[in-house]
């Protein structure tokens, strides 16, 4: 880890999911969104609350990069997927399954790991 | 309503220019917009200016009175950036202020030095349109975005990576006599499907090349065209723009760009046309995949209907609504900040008969410009039309 400062809120998240605990927030109307809102953006409602992640979300879709940053130039190739969680969607990376082996609708949970190339932590999806 | 008039272009040749700075990239377009405009430089009462990325390639900010100051105008200058739709937004602002009085002549413009910075660099600057901390650090690039967009689209109404090839292939052939595009070569639908993948279902050929380069145009109110007997029958008379949620994964919809909807709606509303008028378009084709996003909400083809019309030569130059008869992005090239004022001045040339495809389009009156920004959390859509 660099020894930059935290960025608050989402830190915090990638702290909770690492100790199993991840959530989102939830307005009284069910959108939900990730860390750090004051406000949803759909119903303006200022009521959020921490909600506990799902067990499993589903893929709802993926690409495998080949092309990347410097950030991520040991990572390459990687997949990149945006995950179903009930009312809040994610994007992360997703290992643990071949790329030609990924699909839409697959069961997958989340998790924290290291990213190769900088060490940094990054929201990643496992087969579940 | 008095519509504003675009009296002048000028672009420089879009491709690898990667020793020119650019500041002077910028003087060259400004330059050629205002020979080409006739106004007299005195009269030109402000710069708007779009570039999205030269802190990270130039270490430069505060862009635009330098900018300014190149074309030899000591005006008032901004910048605006709404990532890869930076100049739409700055053309939209023009047309407001030369609508409401607050100005006569306005250079618009922007410019883009990307090259110099190599692929991945560029890869990493143009990532930054994305949400840093929850996409940018999941991996996602600007390829990736629109791959994540494009399989998306795949399975909720269908269509193939060879639909998508149609549309790199008719691009390239619409550049072909596009002395200024970056990429003037034939290309086969079987090139596309061999390129390397970048972000699979995205492959080299269904990307836009990294790019330098730099637009302008001067816009005048009608008043001042007339009032100088400018000979600029092409008016902007629509003007739109749309926003959406950052992250591609707080969109409602995963295969639509909604802001770019919003965008149109507004500026068709706003010059009293419809789809159903619009003779020819200069969309937004980052990607393939990004050109079929923009005919749908552009009106111009139902949802997931999009996907078809390359391939069936439709949205070719001989096909009923030509789209991106400069080579679109695609093949012309993508200097960023530059994009959004180089798509008007290739619809204004379009409309004034001066296109290289004029033969083909007829007396095309009515055209429509789509800029769009990131994975579409920024949109300006602009109506151009031959007022006599």
């Amino acid at each position: 880890m660099s020894d930059k400062a935290r960025d608050g809120e989402y830190d915090d998240l990638l702290d909770a999911i690492e100790d199993g605990d991840g959530y989102y927030l939830t307005c009284e109307n069910g959108h939900g969104w990730l860390p750090p809102r004051r406000v949803c953006p759909d119903c303006r409602s200022r009521k959020l609350t921490e909600t506990p992640f799902p067990e499993s979300g589903e893929v709802a879709t993926y690409t495998t990069v080949s092309v990347a940053t410097p950030q991520f130039s040991a990572d390459t190739p990687y997949t990149t997927a945006i995950v179903d969680c009930g009312p809040v969607r994610v994007t992360g990376l997703l290992r643990g399954v071949d790329p030609e082996g990924v699909e839409v609708g697959m069961p997958v949970g989340i998790e924290v790991a290291e990213r190769e190339t900088t060490g940094d932590r990054a929201i990643v999806f496992r087969p579940r | 309503m008095s519509h504003p008039r675009v009296t002048g272009v000028g672009l420089t040749p879009f491709g690898e220019h990667s020793e020119r700075t650019g500041r002077d990239l910028f003087a060259a377009a400004g330059l050629a917009a205002l020979d080409d405009s006739g106004v007299d430089p005195d009269d030109v009462e402000a710069l708007f200016y779009g570039n999205f990325m030269g802190e990270l390639a130039e270490h430069q900010g505060h862009q635009a009175p330098l900018m300014a100051e190149a074309v030899g105008l000591d005006v008032p200058a901004t910048r605006f950036e709404a990532a890869c739709a930076s100049s739409g937004a700055a053309v939209r602002e023009a047309v407001r202020h030369l609508r409401s009085g607050e100005a006569d002549v306005i250079l618009v413009g922007g410019a883009e030095r990307m090259t110099n910075i190599g692929t991945a660099g560029a890869t990493d600057a143009l990532s930054i349109a994305a949400d840093d901390l929850y996409e940018i650090r999941a991996g996602m690039t600007f390829p990736g975005a629109y791959a994540l967009m494009a399989r998306a689209y795949f399975r909720e109404f269908g269509g193939t990576r060879e639909d998508l090839a149609h549309v790199a292939v008719k691009n390239h052939d619409h550049a072909l006599p596009n002395e200024y595009a970056q990429l003037r070569s034939e290309i086969t639908v079987e090139d596309v499907l061999d390129a390397p993948m970048v972000a699979e279902p995205l492959g080299l050929y269904d990307a836009c090349p990294i790019t330098d380069g730099a637009s302008a145009a001067v816009l005048t109110s009608a008043e001042y065209a007339a009032g100088h007997d400018l000979d600029a029958p092409v008016a902007v008379t629509g003007t739109g723009q749309g926003g959406d949620r950052m992250a591609l994964h707080d969109r409602d919809h995963l295969a639509r760009s909604p802001a770019a909807t919003k965008a149109a709606e507004e500026a068709y509303a706003d010059a009293g046309v419809s789809p159903d008028d619009v003779d020819v378009a200069e969309v937004h084709d980052c990607f393939t995949i990004a050109e079929v996003l923009a005919v749908e909400s552009l009106g111009l083809y139902e949802k997931g209907e999009g996907v078809t019309a390359a391939r069936e030569g439709e949205t070719h130059a001989t096909g009923e609504m030509p789209v991106n008869l400069s080579g679109g992005l695609k093949a012309k090239g993508h200097p960023v900040g530059a994009t959004g004022v180089a798509q008007i001045a290739s619809i204004a040339k379009a409309l004034n008969g001066d296109s290289s495809w004029s033969d083909n389009i007829g007396d095309a009156r009515v055209g429509v410009a789509h800029n769009a920004g990131g994975t579409v959390a920024s949109a300006t859509v602009h109506v151009l039309e031959v007022l006599e």
